[in-house]
């Protein structure tokens, strides 16, 4: 009963990482720097170890949103959040499931009364913009000094392309940690609250949390989702979307993985606020989002021709009608669930 | 770090000596075409099949250099670049080897009168060559230089166009057999078609440095 309640989460997963994982390996594996299975062991590896260590953070903040009380509330909310992505998608607007998720959260705040609080939606808003923005402004920075020190060092082609193929990998690896931690709320964050396991203790002095586990689980379902269906996307990815050097892909997919790190982790909030500076609030955000801003924060050195108002304005868009059409199906999905299939979703 | 590089040193290497034969071609074809003005046959010999053998070193060492490109999935970004840039450059030495062959077959007969201008065409037409070389090795090593580089090697080839054009003039004007004017057109095209290969290279490289730039 446990694992049909999960299944709409590890779909959720399983989209995750049939789509996102091309964001952190998409070029390297479009332009043939690296083979896809090396990537795709790379991307799985490190997305669980960010969703199981530091998962939690984003996770929280979704749970401040609203706590959904019951496993089948749970699966509820995410069958409709990943119901929302499917249909938008197939009808080509641009979705996000970080943004599907809070709405199908609010969707089940207005179902079973519970208040939302609009602080926390206040700031989850505020992130979707900083998203693509920061990113923007980490590309066009990262990419200025990487040109400068290239320029300078004058590194022979052959030598250039070993270190590249080097950073893709490093830097791949931490976009997976940080796409694990920040985006397995996504996936099992509506768990968490009527999440059913205990704590395990291995080896004789690891402690497992019930939540580390579903967490555990969830990654594993983006795992099989690299596995299965990324080649063909990071192909897409490689060839078409992004085209640009693999140095310039590098620097993309650093700063999507500074963004998501940013607003993924404890320790770096914990330091921040160690020494008096404001830290950005843990929310699960956009990886798709902050590809396009880093690509536009590059574009905008080579001159504002290159900023796409279609593609903003698309974004913009998304981050009403997805909440909205997955706050409506979720309201409906419960209504039905509870009144015509009888399961308790509060 | 020393292990990663391990195979692109060799790489490297094999890149630099293929550009080196290039180069001395260039100085051999130079130096033939002078001994054969100066009917020093032993001479004229020898440098002939100096070039002969460059010549068969740059074609390993391309075809090596292109085969690792391939077997270890080196610089996918700009393979096809290296790879067009490779066999391009060395039509420039095909070339250079060519007419050398048709200088030995054929044994044109040249007017004192132009021996200076054919010796003015040969220089300007490998100088092309020659700084098509710094050329290339800038495009792998200095990318802002290449410009620097380019420039000349278009400068000599129009050098070599004007000088071969006033030889052709000059040998057409002569009183000598209409055959012999031909031979002599002939051979003065040949000699500038190392400068026009060179700049078929440059034009490729002014692309693939464009593409390089990060």
């Amino acid at each position: 009963m446990l694992l049909i309640f999960l299944s709409s989460g590890l779909l959720l997963g399983w989209s995750l990482g049939a789509n996102d994982a091309a964001n952190v390996f998409g070029t390297a594996v479009g332009t043939r720097m690296l083979r896809f299975k090396t990537a795709a062991a790379i991307a799985s590896v490190f997305v669980i170890i960010g969703a199981v260590s530091s998962g939690a953070g984003a996770t929280h903040t979704l749970g401040k949103l609203g706590a959904v009380s019951a496993l089948g509330g749970s699966f509820v909310v995410a069958l409709s959040a990943g119901l929302t992505v499917f249909w938008m998608t197939r009808a080509r607007l641009p979705v996000s499931t970080s943004q599907a998720i809070v709405g199908a959260i609010v969707g089940w705040n207005l179902f079973s009364g519970s208040p939302t609080d609009l602080e926390v939606f206040r700031k989850i808003v505020l992130t979707w913009v900083l998203c693509p923005v920061l990113a923007a402004v980490f590309a066009a920075v990262l990419f200025g000094l990487f040109r400068l020190f290239f320029n300078r060092v004058r590194l022979h082609l052959l030598k250039l392309d070993v270190i590249t193929r080097v950073a893709l990998i490093t830097v791949g690896a931490f976009g997976s940690y940080s796409l694990g931690a920040n985006n397995i709320a996504n996936v099992m964050g509506v768990f968490v609250p009527a999440q059913p396991f205990s704590d395990l203790v291995v080896f004789d002095n690891i402690s497992v949390s019930g939540t580390q586990q579903l967490f555990l689980i969830g990654g594993m379902a983006i795992a099989v989702g690299i596995f299965t269906y990324s080649k063909k996307v990071m192909e897409t990815v490689g060839g078409s979307l992004m085209k640009l050097n693999p140095q310039a892909a590098l620097v993309v997919v650093l700063s999507q993985a500074m963004v998501l790190f940013l607003f993924a982790s404890k320790g770096l909030e914990t330091w921040l606020h160690g020494h008096g500076l404001p830290a950005f609030p843990l929310v699960p955000v956009s990886s798709s989002q902050a590809v396009v801003g880093a690509v536009i924060g590059i574009g905008l050195l080579r001159g504002w021709r290159a900023l796409k108002f279609r593609v903003l304005g698309e974004i913009a868009v998304g981050w009403i009608s997805t909440p909205l059409a997955a706050g409506l199906l979720t309201f409906i999905a419960l209504f039905v669930a509870q009144n015509v299939f009888s399961i308790p979703v509060k | 770090m020393a292990i990663l590089f391990k195979t692109t040193k060799e790489l490297e290497a094999q890149i630099d000596q293929f550009l080196d034969s290039i180069s001395q071609g260039g100085m051999v074809f130079k130096a033939a075409v002078g001994n054969f003005l100066d009917d020093d046959w032993a001479d004229f010999g020898q440098r002939r099949s100096q070039l002969d053998e460059l010549e068969e070193k740059a074609d390993d060492l391309r075809r090596i250099v292109e085969t690792k490109l391939y077997t270890q999935t080196l610089i996918p970004e700009h393979r096809g670049d290296v790879l067009g840039l490779l066999e391009s450059t060395d039509n420039v030495i095909d070339a250079m080897k060519d007419t050398l062959n048709q200088f030995d077959v054929e044994k044109p007969y040249i007017p004192e009168e132009l021996k200076k201008a054919f010796i003015e065409l040969t220089e300007v037409s490998v100088q092309a060559a020659e700084v098509l070389v710094s050329a290339i090795r800038a495009f792998f090593t200095d990318l802002p230089a290449v410009k620097d580089h380019l420039h000349k090697v278009y400068f000599f080839e129009n050098e070599a166009d004007r000088v071969g054009d006033n030889l052709r003039r000059q040998a057409f004007a002569m009183k000598m057999e209409l055959s012999q004017k031909f031979h002599l057109r002939y051979f003065s095209m040949h000699i500038q078609n190392v400068s026009d290969e060179a700049e078929d290279v440059a034009d490729r490289l002014a692309i693939y440095s464009i593409k390089r730039t990060i």
